[in-house]
């Protein structure tokens, strides 16, 4: 579903991503770990097609197609979804008006009719009893004022209502307490299907306890050097990443 | 992309732009080009008025001739030449329409374009009722709901027929809050003025529906010059919205209009504005000169004005929608939101004149500007030495998208009692990236994008307008911010 091939990036003028390859089939969810600077964020950015991020060489198809050199609406449009790592404040803009312009979009996009204001709310609310979120949160304004885990079940119930092919959680787990990270864990894993992929991106490994991955890559200086079963998520925790990373070199 | 599929493209983008830019092809009669104490004559015979109305006029426009066109705004045009102006211009008819049936209904379809549902029937099967004026280049057309209003002893019909049918009214108010030689622009318009609305509300009558009025500039080279009093007497309550629409033209099109509100003991006044006046292209040819005053009278005690203006259009806008407190415990509100884009320029704000004990006024801007617009707020809060107690809350927000444009800030304060308690807040920023990459990620395009943070920047100023217009207001702001970015 995912197909990554010899991704090359640079963030001013600094190669962060240095021939990354990595396959995601459709059902499964891999993990991502590594160090600090490995280039776990500029990967997700990337994916999604934000501005400043250079790119160098290789190809990132979404079913099949490439998706690098796209407007990140146009990516958005194929089924791709970042789960924020620290998720954006819009002051005014009340969440469910965020909700139901981006829901419209994507099915205007796609020749869909707009869903009108009784059916959208139907939606929403199944959505929101699904991952027992309370509706109050979708009257406040796009994340300001949220805590960190509203935000991520923020985060959560977007991708609930967007349905999207294919995930990127970024971080999902930085600045959760453990009840938070469970929580969020739960909306995650209802959300797992045969049709969808998902990477998780991650510096630890206790969000893998919660959301269980199929495969465990580690990305270090840009490039994917290990992979493996959940086992190695346990691996790691147990040895840090500078084992793995001597013996890589090595 | 061909050459020719480019035109027809840009065209289309420009039309969707601006969708009021068309033309109506109506016969209008016009008076001769130029001003002169000639040209009032013929307008003022025009509208049968009696002898006072125009020695009032002749009188402003001898006023007007001695005063000089103000230059402390920050605002940039050539000099405008006010002999190569019409000053009055009226679609053609027989007679004065009796009936709506009697109007020429290719002015109806104008206004049906513009989507003012003017017949009575349409109306009655809306929702709510909003009764409404046209204004079309120089003349009133049409005022629905007449009757209706009538019942409640509530007057809503054109200036030039309360002149006819309740000239001690009129004489009374006119000229009351705006004197004729206030400024340059409010003199012209005593001089040559030619329709506008009018508004009586009896002692505790609370106006049963929102009044509203439609001006249109049609005309080439056409001024428009309207004039709208209000008046709500003791403990009487009105909402009244006015939009403002005009075709695409090369040349600029003046518009000078003064709108005089008097709030008695008790009585409160809702003065909202959708002003969509045709801003020019994006290298600044054509578009509207909008000169404005705007001033309220919170004459008695305890009454209470709000204005509330969202300003789109337009290639120039000098306009500070004001409030004299003059009665104890009256209040006065500005809510404003001012989008300039392209070659667009706006000077706006307003003027807090605390007289009376404990009043207090409250002051909301959100400017933004795009493009290479420049956007300045300019704003008085005065209290003088009798307003024990007064009290004023300022905040003025810009947001800035792209890097040509340009906001300012003009607050001037000035406290003459000691009482009295001031609290000005203001903040600039840019338009996020990051909000911007959100949006785009949840499958937002960019420009609806920039409409959503906008809006959202907005909120607490479009929240006040009447729920009709709210939907209608917050489109216009992502029109008129389009090809703002990328």
């Amino acid at each position: 579903m995912l197909e990554i091939s010899d991704l090359r990036v640079s963030v001013d003028g600094k190669t962060i991503l240095n021939g990354l390859n990595l396959s995601v089939p459709a059902g499964e969810v891999h993990a991502i770990m590594g160090p600090n600077g490995a280039g776990k964020s500029t990967l997700a950015y990337t994916l999604a097609g934000r501005d400043g991020y250079e790119h160098l060489g290789g190809t990132a198809k979404l079913l099949d197609q490439n998706i690098i050199g796209l407007d990140p609406e146009d990516r958005a449009m194929l089924g791709l979804f970042l789960a924020f790592q620290y998720p954006v404040e819009i002051p005014g803009v009340a969440g469910m008006t965020f909700l139901k312009t981006a829901l419209n979009a994507l099915r205007s996009a796609r020749g869909q009719e707009e869903l009108s204001a009784l059916d959208f709310l139907k939606l929403v609310r199944s959505k929101l009893s699904s991952l027992g979120i309370d509706e109050s949160m979708l009257k406040r304004p796009v994340n300001v004022g949220f805590s960190g885990g509203e935000k991520k079940r923020n985060e959560v119930l977007q991708m609930a209502m967007l349905e999207p092919k294919f995930c990127v959680l970024d971080e999902t787990d930085s600045g959760l307490d453990i009840d938070a990270l469970k929580v969020v864990a739960d909306g995650v894993n209802t959300l797992r299907s045969p049709e969808r992929g998902m990477l998780v991106i991650t510096h630890y490994q206790r969000l893998l306890d919660y959301i269980k991955p199929d495969r465990v890559h580690v990305l270090a200086a840009g490039k994917i050097v290990k992979s493996g079963g959940p086992e190695l998520a346990l691996q790691l925790e147990a040895e840090g990443y500078g084992e793995l990373l001597k013996a890589s070199a090595a | 992309m061909s050459a020719t599929a480019q035109t027809v493209a840009d065209v289309e983008r420009l039309a969707e732009r601006y969708k009021y830019g068309f033309v109506t092809e109506i016969e209008s009669e016009t008076a001769p080009k130029g001003l002169s104490e000639d040209v009032i004559r013929f307008i003022s015979a025009k509208k049968d008025e009696p002898e006072w109305l125009l020695e009032w006029r002749l009188e402003a426009y001898a006023k007007w001739q001695r005063m000089s066109e103000p230059n402390w705004a920050k605002l940039g045009y050539p000099p405008i030449d006010y002999q190569d102006s019409y000053y009055y211009s009226a679609p053609k008819l027989k007679d004065a329409p009796k009936s709506l049936d009697e109007v020429d209904p290719e002015l109806l379809q104008t206004y049906e374009k513009l989507g003012i549902p003017l017949k009575e029937q349409e109306m009655l099967a809306g929702v709510r009722n909003v009764a409404v004026d046209a204004v079309f280049d120089s003349v009133s057309v049409a005022t629905t709901f007449k009757a209706k209003l009538a019942e409640a002893g509530v007057i809503f019909c054109s200036i030039s027929e309360a002149v006819r049918e309740y000239p001690d009214l009129v004489k009374k108010y006119l000229g009351s809050v705006v004197p004729q030689d206030d400024n340059f622009f409010a003199a012209l318009n005593c001089a040559v003025y030619t329709d506008g609305s009018f508004v009586y509300v009896p002692k505790g009558v609370k106006c049963p529906m929102e009044l509203s009025t439609y001006f249109r500039i049609n005309a080439e080279n056409t001024g428009q010059f309207e004039r709208t009093l209000i008046i709500a007497d003791e403990g009487s309550y009105v909402s009244y919205l006015e939009g403002c629409t005009a075709p695409m033209r090369d040349e600029n099109q003046l518009h000078a209009a003064v709108v005089e509100l008097v709030a008695h003991k008790d009585a409160e006044i809702k003065y909202s504005t959708v002003q969509n006046w045709y801003p020019g292209d994006e290298n600044g040819k054509g578009g509207i000169y909008n000169f404005v005053t705007k001033r309220a009278l919170c004459q008695g005690d305890r009454s209470k004005v709000m204005w509330t203006q969202v300003e789109t259009g337009s290639a120039i806008t000098w306009k500070y929608p004001s409030c004299i407190l003059q009665g104890d415990d009256s209040q006065g509100e500005f809510y404003s939101v001012a989008i300039a884009n392209n070659m667009q320029q706006a000077d706006t704000g307003t003027k807090m004149i605390h007289m009376g004990k404990r009043t207090r006024s409250r002051i909301i801007s959100k400017g933004i500007s795009a493009g290479r617009a420049q956007n300045s707020y300019r704003g008085l809060v005065k209290m003088l030495p009798s307003a024990d107690r007064g009290r004023n809350y300022t905040q003025c927000d810009s947001l800035l998208i792209g890097n040509k444009c340009g906001a300012h800030t003009f607050p001037y304060i000035e406290s003459q009692n000691r009482s009295a308690r001031i609290e000005h807040e203001a903040t600039t920023s840019k338009i996020s990236e990051d909000q911007l990459f959100y949006c785009r990620q949840r499958g937002i395009g960019e420009e609806e994008a920039v409409a959503l943070v906008v809006n959202g920047f907005c909120r607490e100023v479009l929240q006040q307008l009447p729920m009709e217009f709210a939907v209608e207001a917050q489109k216009l702001v992502g029109i008129s911010l389009e090809g703002s970015v990328g």
